[in-house]
């Protein structure tokens, strides 16, 4: 069943009956100031993220094994750097920020859009098993074929959609419930851990710990070729997430409304499934399948922005922050280094657990 | 005649005596049956362990393995394979089997719930992540040390998981049971990879432990966790009517006299003995746990006195058989039990979420 307290304001309005003629006019200006009102918060919530990330940026510009001020940062990127420190930042750091902000971006797109689509906030590409299908194409790939570029991004996508279809294919029963794609979704995701676990005690050791980023996720690997292979596709789909975003809106309201507002129905769910999955599979191609982005990127900003489902600049921006944020602290706020897809279910699974708890009061828990 | 002496009578390799001559009658008839049952299940299972013992990288003959067992020659390379390495890996997959089969069924009964399985519940990632912990950070390096640390892993992954899911007022459904132990197998997986990543001579042990398998597994790893396993077992064969009773709901259980928080405890209880000493000796297998009592449930219905019995015997029939085509498949190579199990198991769980109105739309 659908979660009636996540219902977005638009659908809840939609299902009840017309009101009559006489109010219609004063419920239109309410719901114009509603609206603008909201839009206002939203823009303010994204500039605030947005302060945030460049908070995030400069602090790993900065530290490091060779700590620079932030005017030596200032001078390499305007072409002013000395060669030492050109290096450091334009071949260290700022491509693991930019591969960061990018993926974040993905995960989080592709997680509203996932979760949007079947309306429940636990439909996301990380915990339905389409990161780890993206991830057990690229593992194949790489200790099997050897691939690497922009052949491994193929398999990557390859294994998410591969896993998509599936579990659309599965958990069809006259429609699609949230809670049986979830379910099938963990299913799988099982046996493609273990396929992942399979292709890794099958390796050499030192693969095998470079195949373990694939398992947990990391930015480690970033480069400026590997940013080079990821950007092009990222940011193509990113655009066509922002186009279809108008779809997205009309099919929160249900597919008879949608209908109605001229949607597509069938096509734009085909097509919004599809640009989700590409984009945690590119993403996921680039990192590996940095666990709970995806997941918490979508409530986080809806909450924030108290807006509903069919935002994605919200979560996009709250996907780059969680994702540098956390490269950050793994990189330099503990006493080990650690991959960021490390620390991301150790933020992300807690935060579960009490959606869990405490929706658990208002029959979120299913049947 | 109890069930204890219909165990005792149907333990494998021991022929059952003729019980089916006492009062006739349908009833007496379905129970010489389903002893019947028990005794053809021991059956397959010793076929299955000979088996084992025989198939592998190194093909051996079955008269060899009788010989081995019977006038062991270690002279004979053959022998010394099966008596070095497949009598001990053959002896962990019926001891484990069963711990899983059995630890599946009682989860599945104390709970209510068709996908309660050890691995969906994250037991087996908590008992995994304390055994990564004590080796990895405290140098505990025999199974009897870490042992300990596996039961309290399973026994917190247990208890976080119930009290997450049973939270709110429709208490612990399905949906939210799985879902808290992805979410907890997640959170510990994670901890585990960090504590593998940090320390390269721990991961290259670990990463053929973290995917359960039989392999490389002596005898001195069975005499650690066997009197742990068989306190759970003996726990668990004894749960048969109070979990017949627990199945009407708890206000007629406690109606009928039930002690359901006692239950509860003793479930719970063996459940971690079973399930942490298992991982500790073959490390996390999932599935076993979830298809088993389904596969007994349809063979024996919902009764628990039979129940029990059955998953404790099939559970080693589907990890022996398992672990063989695990050899065979990738010759010559090996595939892990683990991974066979879940590609197994997987699909019933789909088929499972499928049928029954666990998701109702």
């Amino acid at each position: 069943m659908t979660a009636t307290d996540l219902r977005p304001p638009a659908e809840r309005a939609a299902a009840e009956p017309d009101r009559p003629a006489r109010g219609r006019a004063a419920a239109r200006a309410a719901v114009t100031g509603v609206r603008r009102r909201r839009a206002r918060r939203t823009l303010l919530v994204c500039l605030v993220l947005v302060v945030l990330i460049v908070v995030v940026l400069v602090a790993s510009m900065i530290t490091g094994d060779v700590p620079l001020t932030v005017g030596q940062v200032w001078y390499a990127l305007t072409g002013r750097g000395t060669a030492g420190t050109n290096f450091i930042v334009y071949q260290l750091r700022l491509p693991r920020i930019e591969t960061g902000l990018l993926t974040g971006a993905c995960f989080g797109v592709a997680g509203a859009i996932f979760q949007s689509l079947v309306r429940n906030p636990l439909a996301s590409p990380d915990i339905i098993g389409v990161s780890y299908g993206a991830s057990a194409g690229g593992v194949v790939a790489i200790l099997v074929l050897g691939w690497s570029g922009f052949a491994l991004s193929g398999a990557a996508l390859v294994g998410g959609l591969a896993v998509a279809a599936a579990i659309y294919l599965l958990a069809w029963r006259d429609g699609i419930s949230g809670y049986r794609f979830v379910l099938i979704g963990i299913g799988l995701s099982a046996v493609l851990a273990s396929v992942i676990n399979y292709a890794i005690t099958r390796a050499q050791v030192f693969e095998a710990q470079s195949a373990l980023v694939w398992l947990t996720g990391s930015l480690n690997g970033a480069s400026v070729d590997q940013f080079a292979t990821l950007l092009p596709p990222a940011a193509v789909l990113l655009v066509a997430a922002l186009v279809a975003r108008r779809w997205l809106s009309g099919l929160q309201l249900g597919d008879e409304l949608a209908v109605a507002t001229g949607v597509p129905v069938e096509r734009a769910r085909l097509v919004l499934i599809l640009i989700g999955v590409a984009l945690a599979a590119v993403a996921t191609a680039a990192v590996g399948p940095i666990g709970f982005v995806a997941f918490v990127a979508g409530p986080i900003a809806r909450r924030l922005t108290r807006g509903t489902g069919d935002a994605l600049v919200a979560p996009a921006l709250v996907g780059a922050l969680v994702v540098t944020a956390a490269d950050y602290a793994g990189q330099h706020l503990l006493p080990v280094t650690l991959p960021v897809g490390v620390i991301t279910p150790l933020i992300g699974a807690p935060y579960l657990l009490w959606l869990l708890i405490t929706s658990g009061k208002t029959r979120f828990g299913g049947s | 005649m109890t069930v204890g002496a219909a165990l005792r009578s149907a333990a494998p390799g021991v022929p059952v005596p003729a019980r089916a001559t006492g009062p006739s009658g349908p009833r007496a008839r379905r129970r010489s049956l389903l002893v019947g049952g028990l005794v053809l299940c021991a059956v397959v299972l010793a076929l299955l362990a000979l088996v084992s013992l025989a198939v592998g990288t190194r093909a051996v003959p079955l008269g060899t393995v009788v010989e081995a067992l019977t006038r062991y020659d270690p002279a004979d390379t053959d022998q010394l394979v099966v008596v070095t390495l497949r009598i001990p890996r053959t002896v962990v997959g019926l001891l484990v089997g069963a711990a899983l089969g059995l630890a599946g069924c009682v989860m599945q009964g104390v709970t209510r719930n068709p996908l309660a399985d050890p691995g969906i519940l994250g037991v087996n990632a908590g008992a995994a992540l304390f055994v990564v912990l004590a080796i990895g950070v405290l140098g505990v390096s025999s199974v009897g040390g870490y042992v300990w640390f596996a039961f309290a892993g399973a026994a917190l992954a247990a208890v976080v998981v119930y009290a997450v899911a049973a939270v709110g007022r429709e208490g612990a459904t399905p949906v939210k049971l799985a879902l808290a132990g992805a979410a907890l197998t997640a959170g510990f997986g994670a901890v585990t990879t960090a504590l593998l990543l940090l320390d390269q001579r721990t991961f290259d042990e670990f990463r053929f432990w973290q995917v359960g398998s039989l392999t490389g597994r002596d005898l001195g790893v069975v005499a650690a966790v066997s009197p742990f396993l068989a306190v759970g077992g003996l726990l668990a064969l004894g749960l048969g009517r109070s979990l017949n009773t627990l199945a009407l709901g708890d206000e007629v259980a406690r109606g009928l006299g039930a002690r359901v928080g006692t239950v509860r405890l003793v479930s719970a209880l063996s459940v971690v003995l079973l399930c942490g000493a298992a991982t500790a000796a073959a490390g996390p297998i999932g599935f076993v746990g979830l298809v088993i009592p389904h596969l007994a449930r349809t063979l024996v219905g919902p009764d628990h006195r039979w129940l029990l019995p059955y998953s404790m015997l099939l559970g080693p029939v589907l990890l022996l058989a398992a672990d063989v085509l695990g050899r065979v498949i990738a010759r010559p190579a090996e595939v892990q039990v683990a991974i066979v199990t879940a590609v197994i198991g997987a699909p019933v769980f789909i088929a499972l979420v499928r049928r029954r109105k666990l998701a109702t739309a």
